[in-house]
């Protein structure tokens, strides 16, 4: 049989255009919908008649980086992505490293444990987190004030709301990662460890020379991941702050929520998530540039 | 063809036919939170009187509701009859989503639309024409400890301001642990739009085109505002920050607070037995809110007529006397406010005073958000993060471009 290769082409297109179909009207539609969105002052008036939409170029986008509600919303999740992510990453991978060392037992049961408050709902977690963070009558507090330390208002104090979000989001999430962890930890031969073993290298220098290079990939990927994630924070400060005390744990999709969803400025909500896109992009871009950089 | 196959083609037949004529209309009809829950009661007496209509009510929660009603009006899902938050009315009118209620209202006697709360009423009309009626009212005043109140000298209610001031001063000199004499949540703007339409403030000027908050009226009631988290009146606290208002309340944390009618009900649930009787409602010197929620017909409904009569008989007095006594919800109309269950509820009776003195909000739809504006300015200026000055300035330039629009459509001799 003679091999045909567009033939092989066209059945191959034939068998992706469903998936692509969908892909094409319920993705890039609907992107390509909020971009020219965003070129416009869509709004409860054009809801109700057309003819009083307006075409604003770039208005939008003018408009949002001249707001300063919009610069506290970004400063506000740079903070929650450039302490939280970080922070949630170490945790992940320490306690990846317990769990999967040799000595613990029931690496089953921790690991099950770890997992769980990835697997519950937000809205519960966040009802009990509120009781724990409690001013007057919360855990936390009373913990702190056996060592001592004054009440500290967690959710309500202007200073104190963000690291309050980002310790529940820590708590929330770092089991996925540490999942992934395991994972990539796994995967690394143990000859290698006993090969540094025999040369004389500690504990430290084991985690430092094998561990942390193998686990490269797995870095990049969580890490990437978890950038992208913390990105997008929502629905922590929509439960637990609605974005207050002062706005200052507004993110930036709750900024599009809200513009979107509660005030229906459907044009300027649409320009603030191309915004948040671009942003996460280029912060991709750029953790994927470093890891090249470096020598392998 | 046999005999009984044809008898049985007969009868499917006939029921046929019958099903087709006696079909009942279906009228969707949406209510939020409790009053979802609630209102179901009321409808078998409306089935019973209008054989031929059914009811489908769909609950929706409070916190969803306007997203809800905007995503249906904009799928063109809406329901025949939905309820809606009295502010939210400039909106659909906005959208044209809400039919006219004036040529239907007609047929009513004069003297059943002068039994609304005429500032209740009024903040259903707009444009001169009615676009949705009252189902029930709400207000802010004064809920306060009554043996606090008298241990500082206040037998009776203070009826100025300058009589609470100095009450407030004086709650806030007895001795126990933490105190303060009132709880006004700083991310709220009920209370300093409430002062500043006392003071006489017109919030918006030319048509509601631009702010006007750094009018001196607003000034003036904005600093007033500000001076009684200064002096130590209240507690610099957002709402979020008081898990348990009732337990403060009953500790004397503070002994006045400014509150809606559902905490009626969730006063007289929540606080400790002891508590019982020491508490009361009274009307603030001046006027307050003109808000509560209404009822209003889809425009593009093809079942306006048997929507139009479950609205009708939601609005009589019986009806409005009965779902008072389901849910707490105090009546739209003031004959309703006679009925032997409201007439000797004490709490209640303060809100009928404050009622007839009610004003409206700007009627424009982006009212909500300049609330939500004013409550954001407040709260900075309370924590002095901002100077009075600053948070003026800045709230009126946040609402000159909120309002860009209106003036554009204004401008273009477009309805807004």
């Amino acid at each position: 049989m003679i091999y045909h290769p567009h033939l092989r082409i066209s059945s191959a297109w034939a068998f992706l255009a469903p998936a692509l179909l969908l892909i094409a009207v319920f993705f890039f539609l609907p992107i390509f919908a909020a971009l020219l969105l965003s070129f416009t002052d869509f709004d409860i008036y054009a809801l109700g008649d057309l003819d009083r939409l307006r075409f604003i170029g770039f208005s939008n986008y003018l408009q949002l980086l001249q707001s300063p509600l919009f610069w506290t919303a970004l400063g506000n999740t740079f903070y929650f992505v450039i302490v939280g992510g970080p922070l949630s990453v170490a945790v992940s991978l320490g306690a990846a490293l317990l769990v999967n060392a040799p000595l613990t037992r029931f690496p089953g049961f921790f690991r099950a444990a770890f997992f769980l408050p990835v697997v519950t709902t937000l809205v519960a977690v966040a009802v009990v987190w509120r009781y724990l963070y409690h001013p007057r009558y919360g855990l936390l507090n009373y913990l702190l004030s056996l060592a001592g330390v004054d009440p500290i208002d967690w959710l309500g104090d202007p200073d104190w709301a963000m690291p309050a979000i980002i310790l529940m989001a820590v708590w929330k999430n770092f089991g996925f990662n540490m999942i992934i962890f395991i994972a990539g930890l796994q995967n690394i031969p143990t000859q290698l460890y006993e090969a540094a073993r025999i040369d004389g290298a500690g504990a430290w220098r084991q985690f430092r020379y094998i561990t942390l290079p193998l686990l490269g990939p797995t870095f990049l990927f969580v890490a990437l991941m978890t950038m992208i994630g913390y990105f997008q924070v929502f629905a922590e400060p929509y439960v637990m702050t609605q974005g207050g005390p002062a706005n200052r744990t507004l993110s930036v999709v709750l900024l599009m929520y809200e513009e979107g969803f509660r005030w229906w400025n459907m044009g300027y909500a649409s320009a603030v998530a191309f915004v948040l896109f671009a942003l996460i992009l280029a912060g991709t871009l750029l953790q994927l540039k470093l890891r090249q950089r470096e020598p392998s | 063809m046999s005999r009984l196959s044809l008898l049985l083609f007969v009868t499917l037949w006939l029921i046929g036919c019958g099903s087709a004529v006696d079909r009942p209309v279906v009228v969707e009809f949406w209510a939020m939170g409790q009053e979802g829950e609630q209102v179901k009661a009321l409808l078998p007496g409306f089935e019973r009187r209008y054989p031929d209509i059914r009811v489908r009510v769909q609950q929706i929660p409070w916190s969803a509701a306007h997203e809800k009603l905007l995503t249906a009006y904009a799928g063109d899902a809406m329901p025949d009859l939905f309820q809606l938050g009295n502010t939210w009315i400039p909106e659909f009118v906005a959208l044209r989503a809400v039919a006219p209620l004036d040529e239907r209202l007609k047929t009513w006697p004069d003297a059943a639309l002068a039994d609304y709360f005429p500032g209740i009423l009024a903040t259903n009309r707009l444009d001169n024409q009615t676009w949705a009626l009252p189902w029930y009212v709400d207000t802010r005043l004064f809920f306060y400890r009554t043996d606090l109140l008298a241990e500082v000298g206040f037998n009776e209610p203070p009826a100025t301001w300058d009589d609470w001031l100095q009450a407030m001063a004086r709650l806030k000199t007895l001795s126990g642990a933490e105190r303060y004499a009132i709880l006004l949540p700083i991310n709220e703007w009920q209370l300093p739009v409430i002062l500043a339409l006392q003071h006489g403030a017109d919030l918006l000027r030319d048509r509601n085109q631009y702010g006007h908050f750094q009018d001196p009226r607003f000034r003036e009631a904005f600093t007033f505002y500000l001076s009684l988290f200064d002096e130590g009146l209240a507690p610099p606290v957002s709402h979020s920050q008081m898990t348990n208002i009732y337990q403060e309340f009953a500790n004397g944390a503070f002994a006045v607070y400014v509150s809606g009618p559902w905490n009626i009900g969730e006063f007289g649930r929540r606080l400790p037995v002891a508590m019982q009787g020491k508490w009361i409602t009274a009307a603030l010197p001046g006027a307050s809110l003109a808000g509560g929620a209404s009822l209003a017909l889809s425009r593009t409904s093809p079942r306006q007529e048997a929507a139009w009569k479950l609205l009708e008989y939601l609005a009589q007095p019986e009806q409005q006397a009965r779902f008072y006594q389901l849910t707490g919800d105090l009546p739209a109309r003031q004959s309703a406010w006679s009925a032997p269950v409201l007439a000797s509820n004490r709490y209640a009776q303060a809100f009928r005073q404050q009622l007839q003195q009610v004003q409206p909000t700007p009627p424009i739809p982006e009212w909500e958000r300049i609330a939500n504006r004013i409550a954001y300015y407040a709260e900075l200026a309370v924590r002095q993060e901002m100077s009075v000055d600053e948070a003026l300035t800045a709230l009126d330039r946040d609402v000159d471009q909120i309002l860009e629009k209106r003036r554009w459509l204004l401008e273009q001799g477009l309805t807004p």
